[in-house]
């Protein structure tokens, strides 16, 4: 190993190795790099005393700070909540029947409404709310349980066919096909039958005796011209509008199996004011009905579209 | 400072001296870091409500790793406010001590799914599984229809929990004997449950994939999500103050 010496060239150090006459400079670290590492050292040490940091028998140190991140979020929560304090209460007090004649109101539950559902509907109805099949669309005026303010927020709080909801909105569509009530053939003429209803298709042979079927199974819930009941939450067939599709062999499923959606019962999970934001917002997306001065009795038809 | 550098450079010539020390310093790391993380009450704080999940739960559970779903899809709610909103509280260790492996991470491809359970209904879970782009037109997730024509098929369920029991999951002796007999009833309504609901508090019951005469993979996977985040009411009043009064992280 070569003895420590000056460089000729540069007048620093070297580190005494030597290879085959090649020397390593001792080029000490820069003077702004080991102040930096030295003030690191401190920041870390007063980090320590500020914010939780060392583990101990019975828990991590606190910090003289007391800051935890839990206790931040609540912070973040509490703050958010006190700016929202008034509108909220004013929500919660006011019965939904009456947030129409409050503009002010109205317009704060629907910006509310439009971010509660971007959180918990858009997975089933869509980002834009239209739905997909068998997911109904909510921009259009086509209600299977009603349309008016208060009727949708019953159908939030209580979901469509939710286990163990004992208001849930309930239909159940028998089997025609699968448990045989119907034969195959009986279930394509009600299909033939049904498509004629929206002017899908012509009368034919096959329609008329549908025509006769529909009358002695379908009418009950559907109504004589299929224009659908709410109370059952059975659809309109008579419009444009298909749930679970509308083309001859969709028909014929669903007559068949029928397909029963389920909307979970969101009454547990979101607070009241929430749902209430819900309901002004889907109301408002187009569809929104008024409320009706006497309910239609069950077994008339509706005469508006349902 | 000199003579401090001129002794480290002993330790540095020195191989034997040098693995010593470097031992030393991973041990001391290790201790610290590690160590407290079995005994501090941050870490293990108990929750009520939490229990072993169902034979058919795990099963499920077993799928969710099989297809790498972890991959894209987390189950670890952050204590941040955007998170908290959109995807409920905040989970809590002692959500996961029942996890073999854990399913916690950081890459969100998906969403969080630790509070999934009960948010949508089976036949969306068993639509999405099939065709996600069908109910969500944006999803990149892959189809895993093929979930619903694989019979669920399980060697030796009991032997799972046998082997859960060992790293500490307290599976009794009965739940192990009637691991395929609960694994089977779980997904039958027809079938007697008999004491199921009582070991396993909150396990629901019923067809997750809509077809009750066959037990597949759907219905294993659904039954595990729809479980995820249900067990612990962390929205209870007593819950909620337990959690305010914690401090040091």
């Amino acid at each position: 190993m070569a003895e420590k010496r000056l460089d000729e060239a540069t007048n620093t150090e070297t580190v005494g190795h030597e290879w085959d006459g090649i020397e390593e400079l001792n080029t000490p670290l820069p003077r702004w790099w080991l102040w930096t590492f030295y003030a690191t050292i401190v920041f870390a040490i007063g980090y320590c005393v500020a914010y939780p940091a060392w583990p101990m028998i019975s828990g991590a140190t606190e910090g003289v700070l007391g800051w935890s991140s839990r206790g931040q979020l609540q912070n973040e929560l509490d703050a958010q909540q006190a700016a929202r304090a008034r509108t909220v209460a004013a929500l919660a007090d006011m019965p939904i029947e009456q947030l129409p004649d409050h503009p002010e109101l109205m317009r704060a539950a629907i910006a509310g409404g439009s971010a509660a559902f971007k959180v918990n509907c858009v997975q089933c109805h869509g980002a834009g709310a239209a739905g997909s099949k068998g997911y109904p669309n909510l921009n259009d005026d086509d209600w299977l349980w009603g349309g008016d303010l208060k009727t949708i927020e019953t159908t939030l709080i209580h979901g469509v066919r939710q286990p163990g909801d004992d208001q849930t909105r309930q239909s159940m569509m028998p089997n025609f096909g699968a448990d045989g009530l119907l034969t195959p053939e009986q279930v394509g003429q009600i299909a033939d039958y049904v498509l004629t209803l929206s002017g899908k298709a012509r009368a034919s042979a096959s329609s008329q005796q549908g025509a006769q079927i529909f009358a002695d199974n379908c009418a009950v819930c559907h109504g004589a011209a299929g224009k659908g009941s709410r109370q059952f939450g059975a659809p309109n067939l008579s419009d444009a509008i298909w749930l679970d599709g509308g083309r001859r062999e969709d028909i014929v499923a669903q007559v068949t199996r029928p397909h029963h959606g389920v909307m979970p019962a969101w009454g547990n999970r979101l607070d009241p004011v929430t749902i209430k934001m819900l309901a002004a917002y889907v109301h408002s997306l187009g569809g929104g009905e008024d409320f009706a001065e006497t309910p239609a009795p069950p077994d008339t038809q509706p005469t508006e579209a349902e | 400072m000199t003579s401090m550098t001129e002794r480290h450079k002993t330790l540095e010539k020195n191989v034997t001296l040098l693995g010593i020390a470097a031992l030393g310093a991973v041990v001391i790391g290790g201790v610290v870091e590690i160590a407290p993380l079995f005994w501090i009450d941050n870490t293990i704080e108990k929750v009520e409500g939490m229990r072993p999940y169902t034979p058919l739960e795990q099963a499920g559970r077993d799928i969710y790793v099989r297809e790498g779903c972890y991959v894209c899809h987390s189950q670890m709610i952050r204590p941040f406010r955007d998170e908290v909103e959109r995807y409920g509280h905040y989970s809590l260790a002692a959500e996961s001590m029942y996890d073999h492996p854990f399913q916690w991470g950081s890459k969100r491809t998906g969403p969080d799914l630790a509070r999934v359970g009960k948010r949508y209904s089976d036949d969306w879970h068993v639509q999405h599984l099939k065709n996600p782009q069908s109910v969500v037109p944006e999803s990149v997730m892959p189809q895993y229809g093929f979930l619903a024509d694989n019979d669920l098929d399980v060697p030796d369920i009991a032997a799972n929990l046998t082997a859960l029991r060992r790293v500490g999951v307290p599976y009794t002796d009965r739940d192990v004997k009637m691991a395929l007999a609960d694994l089977k009833a779980q997904a039958d309504p027809e079938a007697d449950a008999g004491d199921l609901e009582e070991r396993y508090p909150k396990a629901q019951v019923r067809d997750f994939d809509g077809n009750p005469s066959r037990l597949t993979e759907m219905d294993a996977l659904v039954a595990y999500l729809q479980m995820l985040g249900t067990l612990v009411d962390v929205d209870g009043a007593a819950a909620q103050e337990e959690l305010a009064s914690e401090r040091g992280r």
